[in-house]
């Protein structure tokens, strides 16, 4: 790649090569150093169930199952990297494609099918999983996270010292949203009020059709120190690294350091969504030097070399990821419609006089005809 | 028992409305498994492979090669037991009667492309058409309209006065207006084989698609349109109220406006395979029989929409020559018999491109574009070289992507896989990316010379005619020789006729003499 610019490689951390190879970097070699053979075989796990669940998703919109989905292919290190890196108290404001770190939350995976089949604005309680809903708005939601993290910091819970209580707030967005207003307001607000927020960008070199090249002329990450806050580049198909780049930006907000600028150069090796088609704006070319840096072949590579990813392991592996792929397949299938009512549900958090009236006409004019409800 | 599953083409993007089947990959008989490659399919905006939703066995290809057909279609039919030993109700997300699966799947039992099937509004003529004659109703996952809209609904009539006693919302008003609709099925569903809903496989043409009700049937009611589409009526002088409405919901659409404006006896003309004039398929034919009215769509449009562009923004020049391609022919000749080039095919086309590549590699400003939003000149650095193609599926322009590092063998194999790529209707919308410059090849008609219109993007193009035995000039006396005529259109806004000269000149120089190539290689 280029040695200046937004692709340059210069100043991205690695720990772990496309070869498998692992390499040290003095200041985040020590962060994966208690991951042992077991661990790494969990991020390999997750990596593989969360990929065989996007092929799944794909697959399932290209049979009428879906209105639309956006796929997270090649992105898997970064966000598995970055969600694992997580405490259970952190909060995460997601865009719309990091499954990967939806499934580091606990969220069964079929959850998030239900927004993209149309029969839900969201799909699970936020709160449950601390994994706001999906914001399909570019952006947005990195002024509702820098908003949530202000709120923390007004509960009092960072820099306590205490590692339950002290927490942080991460919000994920791409390359295409730092060109957003919004972005740039959330890392003003994030910077001056010192909020605990990790902003975790995923560079994955396309905005839609829009490359990085378009959208600006240094490396993203150079922007964080414009705004007082501190950035980090990681290689983001390099899991490990990932995760430690991340563990030290968390560490950081829930101390009371404030907030980081984390730049996962990674790849969109799928289109944006099911409705694009990335052969009309790049070359298949490019898509071949990517294809030979996937986050799960260089694990597995480094697995098979240590002599840690036993045949045993993998046909396990391989019978639990086909078992989630018919799992998501009945589980969209059998999803119904949800009743009309249901949209009078979640407007406010409260009962509110207005909606409560429109409900009941609703239910009345419902009741005005044969068969019931309004299907 | 055999459990036979139908898979009805989805949507592949957002709200688009049709697709064409652009190649099957399986064949009846096959076995197929969940998630395997079925088909390819060509919308508006790319080739997307679809994948089978059953794991059995196809029994029915229900759609050909090369038709377009509306989201919610059945396209395959498999047979989801074939060996017969799982009970009925066993295959995967089939309903008990109904086993079309896709879009619509989650919809009504009943035919969800047939929301007036349930109508059970008190209508005062029988219903005259089969059910699944019934037009629109697919409905696009998570997005789409419901199978049965709200005005369709039958209301107690007794509970209709206090609901719009109660409120005043749009809701009330669409419901209040549904009793007094009657017979909303009649000619609704006669319509329902309008051009835009026709099957295009169907093997006849169909008279008994023509509307016969009269508007009277619908008469006694305010037409429902959209601002747009009330518009348009006005504007083509179209009375709303006596346009059959095919929309959700009986609103008038605006296909609906232009199929009355049509005329209400345009037949829906159908192709069958083997047909001999396949251009007229889906087409509609007046009523006098004399002209027939195929609407504009897949290739033919794109080729349209390019070509309006290039004619229209850049300004084209073309510049001629005649030359003797005698040596050309020997040399073609010779390379024929050489055992180096065996493996492929020698052609003279073969032999211009190499001279327009030489040509290029002189002047490189010729290979350029011009971005008109940035105000800039692009020059590229690479001849991604676009051979025209007349296909199947109409005109393309795939292009050898980096031929300037061709040699020659190489680039005979870079012409027979894109020509092969091509006849067999394969090209991909990355074929056809990022040419840099065109030929051609009018020769293969018989024909002399025409004056090219640029492919979009590209600032030159070359028509390389037929070679002919012809009187000449040479050596001072005149003999036979094998002569030919070569244009070269460029776009005037960065390219001066004094470099399209030079460019045409070059190649020229090459054919009549290719050992100049040596000069310039």
């Amino acid at each position: 790649m280029s040695t200046s610019g937004p692709l340059t490689d210069d100043g991205l951390v690695q720990l772990l090569t496309p070869a498998g190879e692992r390499v040290d970097h003095p200041g985040y070699s020590a962060r994966v150093a208690h991951l042992d053979a077991d661990a790494l075989r969990g991020l390999y796990r997750d990596m593989v169930l969360v990929r065989r669940f996007d092929t799944e998703a794909t697959a399932l919109q290209r049979q009428g199952e879906l209105g639309l989905w956006a796929q997270s292919l090649g992105q898997e290190a970064a966000q598995v990297g970055s969600g694992r890196a997580l405490a259970p108290q952190d909060y995460v404001f997601p865009s719309y494609r990091e499954h990967g770190v939806a499934h580091t939350r606990g969220l069964d995976l079929t959850q998030l099918l239900q927004l993209f089949r149309g029969v839900d604005h969201g799909g699970w309680d936020p709160e449950e999983f601390n994994f706001h809903l999906y914001t399909l708005v570019i952006g947005s939601h990195t002024l509702h996270a820098t908003g949530y993290a202000m709120g923390v910091q007004r509960d009092g819970a960072v820099g306590t010292g205490d590692p339950e209580r002290d927490t942080a707030v991460v919000t994920y967005f791409g390359d295409g949203a730092t060109a957003q207003g919004d972005v740039n307001e959330a890392l003003v607000f994030a910077a001056v009020n010192n909020a605990p927020l990790v902003l975790f960008l995923q560079n994955n070199q396309w905005a839609i059709s829009e490359p990085t090249t378009r959208q600006a002329r240094v490396p993203l990450a150079a922007r964080g120190p414009g705004f007082g806050v501190p950035s980090v580049r990681v290689d983001g198909n390099d899991v490990l690294a990932t995760y430690a780049v991340t563990a030290e930006a968390l560490e950081r907000a829930r101390s009371g350091g404030g907030p980081t600028l984390v730049e996962a150069f990674t790849y969109r090796m799928g289109a944006h969504t099911t409705s694009d088609d990335p052969s009309r704006y790049r070359s298949a070319a490019e898509e071949d030097y990517w294809r030979q840096r996937d986050p799960i072949d260089r694990l597995e590579k480094h697995l098979a070399a240590t002599g840690e990813l036993s045949e045993e392991f993998r046909a396990g592996l391989a019978a639990e990821a086909d078992a989630l792929g018919e799992r998501v397949r009945t589980f969209v299938r059998a999803l119904g419609r949800p009743a009309t009512s249901t949209m009078f549900d979640h407007v406010y958090a409260t009962p509110h006089s207005v909606v409560d009236a429109e409900r009941a006409w609703f239910e009345r004019y419902e009741a005005s005809f044969a068969g019931g409800e309004h299907r | 028992m055999p459990s036979f599953q139908q898979f009805r083409l989805p949507d592949a993007g957002e709200g688009l409305t049709e697709a064409e089947i652009a190649a099957w990959h399986v064949a009846v008989g096959d076995t197929v498994a969940i998630n395997q490659t079925i088909v390819e399919i060509e919308t508006a905006k790319s080739l997307v492979d679809l994948p089978s939703p059953f794991a059995g066995v196809v029994t029915r290809l229900l759609v050909e090669e090369g038709t377009t057909v509306e989201v919610g279609t059945p396209i395959i039919e498999i047979d989801t037991d074939p060996t017969g030993d799982a009970p009925a109700d066993a295959a995967p997300g089939a309903g008990p009667e109904v086993p079309v699966h896709g879009p619509t799947s989650d919809a009504d039992p009943v035919q969800a492309g047939a929301p007036v099937a349930r109508h059970a509004s008190p209508s005062p003529e029988p219903s005259e058409a089969p059910e699944a004659e019934e037009p629109g109703g697919a409905v696009l996952v998570g997005y789409g309209t419901a199978a049965a809209p709200t005005a369709r609904r039958a209301r107690f009539t007794s509970a209709e006065g206090d609901v719009d006693a109660g409120a005043a919302g749009p809701e009330a008003t669409a419901a209040g207006a549904a009793p007094v609709r009657p017979a909303t099925a009649g000619p609704g569903a006669s319509r329902g084989s309008a051009p835009a809903a026709a099957p295009a496989t169907m093997p006849t043409v169909r008279p008994g698609a023509v509307p016969t009700g009269e508007p009277a049937a619908v008469s006694g009611r305010r037409a429902l349109a959209k601002p747009p589409v009330r518009k348009l009526a006005r504007d083509l002088g179209v009375d709303l109220d006596s346009v059959v409405p095919t929309g959700p919901g009986g609103i008038v659409t605006r296909e609906d406006v232009l199929a009355h404006q049509a005329g209400a006896e345009a037949r829906v003309l159908a192709t069958y395979p083997g047909d001999d004039q396949p251009w007229l398929a889906s087409g509609t034919v007046s009523p006098d029989g004399r002209q027939t009215r195929v609407p504009v769509k897949s290739v033919r449009k794109r080729t349209a929409e390019a070509m309006v562009t290039s004619a229209f923004t850049a300004p084209h020049v073309t510049v001629f020559q005649t030359v003797d391609v005698t040596r050309t022919m020997k040399l073609v000749r010779r390379l024929r018999e050489d055992k180096e080039f065996a493996d492929v095919r020698v052609t003279p086309l073969l032999i211009a491109a190499k001279a327009l590549l030489l040509a290029v590699r002189r002047h490189p400003d010729v290979n350029a574009s011009w971005d008109e939003a940035a105000q800039e000149i692009v020059y590229k650095h690479y001849v991604n070289l676009g051979i025209a193609a007349a296909t199947p599926r109409g005109l393309v322009v795939p292009n050898i992507k980096d031929a300037h590092r061709l040699g020659l063998h190489d680039l005979a194999e870079g012409l027979a896989a894109l020509t092969s790529t091509a006849r067999a209707g394969k090209v991909t919308p990355r074929d056809m990316s990022d040419g840099t410059i065109t030929i051609t090849n009018v020769g293969v008609f018989g024909i002399d010379t025409g004056t090219p219109i640029l492919n979009p993007g590209e600032a030159a193009i070359l028509a390389f005619g037929a070679i002919r035995e012809q009187p000449w000039v040479h050596k001072g006396k005149i003999k036979v020789r094998h002569v030919t005529q070569l244009a070269l259109s460029v776009d005037h806004r960065l390219v001066d006729g004094a470099l399209g000269s030079m460019v045409l000149a070059d190649v020229a120089a090459v054919l009549e003499d290719p050992a100049q190539a040596l000069v310039w290689g």
